[in-house]
């Protein structure tokens, strides 16, 4: 579970520190009392940065540094997109092998696929996507502006 | 390593006691050996209490109470022997204080929802108060939160030192004449800490406040005589010492469950009944409410034969030698902080920890992978990790199958994960 690429991200954490942003979302993860306070910024469609601050384990901050390298500079709708994929894989139980065409679109997040098969901690690999996913709803105005919400 | 344990005394024959718990055998993660040291979440299950909860189901399982045939009263027979085994436990006058639940959270719901619905002089309404402590389990907040928002009552709480003890300085501010219940942990299921019982019964006495107390990490460990303790109520569950899941007690004293409204009805509660009202059975039955935890509660009174056998005083030596001995070396583990009392004085067998940064969910996975069972997490008393401003803690919890070698496994999976994230 723990692979090198994921203890590197934990340790040596990318994009980390809350910068200017469009909007701003606190999630905990009640269980275990992971958190992270996420910002996003656009500029039109495309991800101009995703900053974070937060406290937890190992799998929950390598997983927002994770999330920082892939999405910004991204369009809106390829990140989506690599959202939906990695959600797919948290979600296989272990049973997803990642092929080539997924390590493509995630890169060093298939290094999480062990992650998937301890169900006690999936919650912790997606705590930093399920905020952003909020945050760039609420960015793009398409939510009613609820900032604290649990992704349990 | 054994050289090392000598010195220590009032240890049991763990290597007896090791056999009755077939699952002490086994091996996890391509056979590593099993290190269990997760007794606060749930015990182990010895053989003797398995076997008796086979023989049930293979030989006398019926409905209790109802019946005139043969397996119908022998099974009464064992749900109310299994009463009187637990009432000798714990030293009740009478058997009839022990009412069995489900679990020590409902019996704590129970008695915070006798209080909602008693006459005066029990009543607890918008003009009185119930105290509490911060170091207790949600299981003996959320029930007394639910009481006040529902009646109106003032929730009170003691708070804690910097070194995980009760804050008892400023007592008759918090327990006053207002005062209807007073509701606390014998020891503490996150610090560890053993309370000071009397200082606190005394003040609820002197003001007339009932006085419950939560001793699901006592009764396991230490012998528990509910006269002694002075206490009205006391609370405990089935499962974590070598019984059973699904079984609890409350034990009452006898005039209060006499007076007492009740909270579930159902069958076996009742006297009789008719359609306008009804009259309600003499306690413990008034407040056993539809078929209970037969096979359950029979197992708990095989866990009781089981523990009274080797001897709860002898089970607590073992322990306090144990949790003196981790403290020791658990302390000789750079970065580690005991959250809770740094020695076995006052203290139960549950010891909580953080080490350096490093998330207690990494540290218990690090330490699966070695086969060391420990729980990781706020133990289900999140404001004491408020308190100390932490998100959790890894606790290690030991009980009479426990051994010094354990604690040497433990120490060398810290030192591991150190390693691993380091």
């Amino acid at each position: 579970m723990y692979q090198e690429v994921i203890l590197d991200h934990y340790k040596h954490p990318h994009g980390r520190g809350l910068r200017d942003g469009d909007a701003e979302v606190h999630h905990v993860n009640p269980t275990c009392g992971d958190e992270i306070t996420l910002r996003v910024k656009y500029d039109g469609s495309t991800i101009a940065d995703v900053s974070y601050e937060g406290q937890g384990c190992s799998i929950s901050q390598a997983s927002a540094s994770v999330l920082n390298d892939l999405l910004v500079g991204k369009e809106l709708g390829e990140a989506r997109k690599i959202q939906e994929v990695f959600l797919e894989l948290m979600q296989s139980k272990g049973k997803l092998e990642p092929d080539d065409a997924m390590e493509e679109v995630l890169e060093d997040a298939v290094a999480f696929a062990g992650v998937s098969k301890y169900p006690a901690r999936v919650k912790c690999a997606l705590l930093s996507w399920m905020a952003w996913k909020d945050a760039t709803a609420q960015a793009l105005g398409e939510t009613d502006g609820a900032a604290e919400r649990k992704t349990a | 390593m054994t050289v090392a344990h000598q010195g220590l005394s009032g240890l049991l024959d763990t290597e007896a006691i090791r056999k009755d718990f077939p699952i002490l055998d086994r091996t996890i993660h391509d056979g590593k050996k099993l290190v269990y040291l997760d007794n606060a979440a749930t015990s182990q299950t010895p053989r003797q209490v398995l076997d008796v909860l086979n023989e049930y189901y293979e030989q006398h399982n019926a409905n209790v109470h109802r019946g005139v045939h043969v397996l119908a009263e022998e099974a009464t027979a064992l749900y109310e022997g299994a009463r009187d085994k637990v009432a000798a436990f714990i030293n009740a006058p009478s058997r009839d204080e022990v009412i069995f639940t489900k679990n020590a959270s409902e019996s704590l719901n129970l008695v915070a929802n006798m209080l909602g619905w008693a006459d005066e002089p029990y009543r607890v309404d918008h003009e009185t108060e119930i105290v509490i402590t911060e170091m207790e389990h949600h299981s003996n907040i959320v029930p007394w939160q639910l009481l006040s928002q529902r009646t109106g009552a003032k929730l009170k709480w003691f708070g804690l030192t910097d070194d995980g003890r009760l804050d008892l300085s400023n007592i008759d501010e918090v327990i006053t004449e207002k005062t209807k219940i007073v509701s606390f942990v014998l020891v503490s299921n996150i610090l560890g800490t053993h309370n000071p019982v009397e200082a606190i019964v005394r003040r609820a006495q002197e003001v007339g406040a009932l006085v419950l107390i939560d001793a699901s990490q006592a009764a396991p460990h230490m012998p528990l005589d509910v006269q002694a303790l002075q206490a009205d109520f006391v609370a405990f569950t089935g499962h974590k010492m070598c019984g059973p899941t699904g079984i609890g007690v409350l034990w009452g004293r006898q005039e209060l469950l006499e007076d007492l409204p009740p909270f579930l009805g159902g069958g076996e509660m009742i006297e009789t009944v008719s359609m306008n009202s009804s009259t309600y059975a003499p306690a413990p039955h008034k407040f056993e409410a539809g078929t209970p935890p037969v096979s359950q509660a029979v197992g708990l009174g095989a866990a009781v034969d089981y523990l009274s056998a080797i001897g709860m005083d002898k089970i607590a030596a073992h322990e306090h030698a144990i949790t003196e001995y981790a403290v020791k070396r658990l302390l000789e583990v750079p970065d580690l902080r005991i959250i809770g009392p740094t020695t076995a004085e006052e203290r139960g067998a549950a010891i909580s920890f953080t080490l350096g940064d490093i998330h207690p969910h990494d540290v218990g996975q690090v330490l699966d992978e070695e086969g060391i069972a420990v729980r990781v997490g706020h133990h289900c008393a999140r404001p004491v990790c408020l308190r100390y401003g932490i998100p959790a803690t890894t606790r290690a919890s030991f009980y009479l199958y426990s051994t010094p070698g354990e604690i040497d496994a433990l120490v060398d999976g810290l030192e591991h994960v150190r390693n691993f994230f380091g």
